[in-house]
């Protein structure tokens, strides 16, 4: 009898300790990842089936088994960055939402920028010359002195070049002319 | 007492010549570039009658080719080849996968004939469930990086067909599903008569 209570108590602290066991076994267990985890990742993908459609908010059968599988490795405890690079792998670099620096793409990179500059410069030397344009009537009506009636030079000395050669010009006509 | 007058260069102004040049070499580039892309996007790469680029298909495990684990396209020059493409997301490829199981049963055994299976932006679990759903035994492998699609050029949508003849030139395009295996056999039959 004795020992039939033994054998009952060991059976019974046995299944007990495998029950703990398998309980820590599960419990020690990645969690299965939220759809803000899947998500976060999903946004940065495009399926080629689903132009324009980023892989998070698409509707199709394709696109949720995407998801699916990006579920899926993250429980195995890959990185976003490993998950990412097996998409290109498998489905090609167009499925990225930002092309990678290579080949014709980076023209995606360059041209805006290049553009953006070229733009702001030739803005800004427009806007000089219209400023220097607005000017200079001013400027030469205030520097250039009235011509003086005994023929001497005129002008000499003043800012304004182009006005003292056509003055001067006149007055070599005027000599030739007397 | 007078001044000479003298020559004095007119003011520079705008923007420099080499530079204007410069802009629109830079702009011509981009809308070349840019109709190239348009162009490509519309035609197809590959016409019927036209030879076809070489490809390689790495296949799923237990689709080998005579126990290869990838195929080359070269390497099938003499045999008809029908390429398939599929996804296990297609509901019109599952009205055409018995058809094309059944079709390659008959050709199988005699050796003239080879389909590939291509699987299109597919998910290999859910590929291979398919491919056990219909118990299909030919050929299949992951269109890796799409790179065999694009130099199809199929923008259409899944399933697709092209049937290569035995000189490596492209003879049919099937856009959607066969409807029985008799289609499908009109269109290879006459390929291995030497038509």
């Amino acid at each position: 009898m004795k020992a039939k209570t033994i054998l009952l108590v060991s059976g019974a602290f046995l299944v007990l300790t495998v029950a703990l066991f398998l309980t820590r076994k599960v419990s020690a267990q990645a969690p299965t990842p939220s759809d803000d985890q899947v998500n976060a990742i999903a946004s940065q993908l495009f399926c080629p089936v689903c132009e324009n459609t980023p892989l998070d908010v698409c509707p199709t059968t394709a696109c949720h088994q995407w998801r699916e599988l990006i579920r899926q490795m993250l429980a195995e405890g890959k990185s976003p960055a490993a998950i990412k690079q097996y998409f290109v792998d498998y489905y090609g670099a167009r499925v990225l939402s930002e092309p990678p620096v290579t080949g014709i793409n980076w023209l995606v990179y360059t041209v805006p920028p290049v553009a953006f500059i070229a733009g702001a410069t030739l803005l800004f030397m427009a806007f000089r010359t219209w400023r220097k344009m607005g000017k200079e009537p001013a400027a030469g009506t205030a520097s250039s002195p009235p011509a003086s009636n005994d023929g001497s030079s005129p002008g000499t000395g003043s800012g304004n070049v182009l006005d003292d050669q056509y003055v001067a010009r006149i007055e070599e006509e005027l000599k030739k002319r007397k | 007492m007078t001044q000479e007058p003298t020559n004095v260069a007119a003011p520079k102004r705008g923007v420099p010549l080499w530079v204007q040049i410069l802009v629109w070499i830079g702009l011509l580039g981009l809308l070349g570039l840019l109709a190239a892309g348009l162009l490509k996007a519309k035609n197809p790469i590959i016409a019927v009658r036209s030879s076809v680029p070489d490809f390689t298909v790495p296949l799923f495990s237990g689709y080998e080719y005579n126990t290869a684990s990838e195929v080359k396209l070269s390497e099938l020059k003499g045999k008809v080849v029908l390429v398939n493409f599929w996804a296990s997301w297609c509901q019109p490829c599952r009205t055409e996968a018995a058809d094309l199981e059944s079709a390659w049963q008959s050709y199988a055994e005699k050796g003239q004939v080879v389909f590939l299976g291509v699987d299109y932006v597919d998910t290999e679990p859910e590929a291979r469930s398919y491919m056990t759903d219909f118990n299909i035994s030919y050929p299949n492998g992951p269109d890796m990086g799409t790179r065999i699609s694009q130099i199809f050029n199929r923008n259409l949508g899944v399933p697709e067909t092209y049937v290569i003849d035995q000189e490596g030139i492209l003879r049919f395009i099937q856009i959607g599903p066969f409807q029985s295996v008799a289609e499908i056999q009109s269109v290879i039959d006459p390929l291995l008569a030497g038509r």
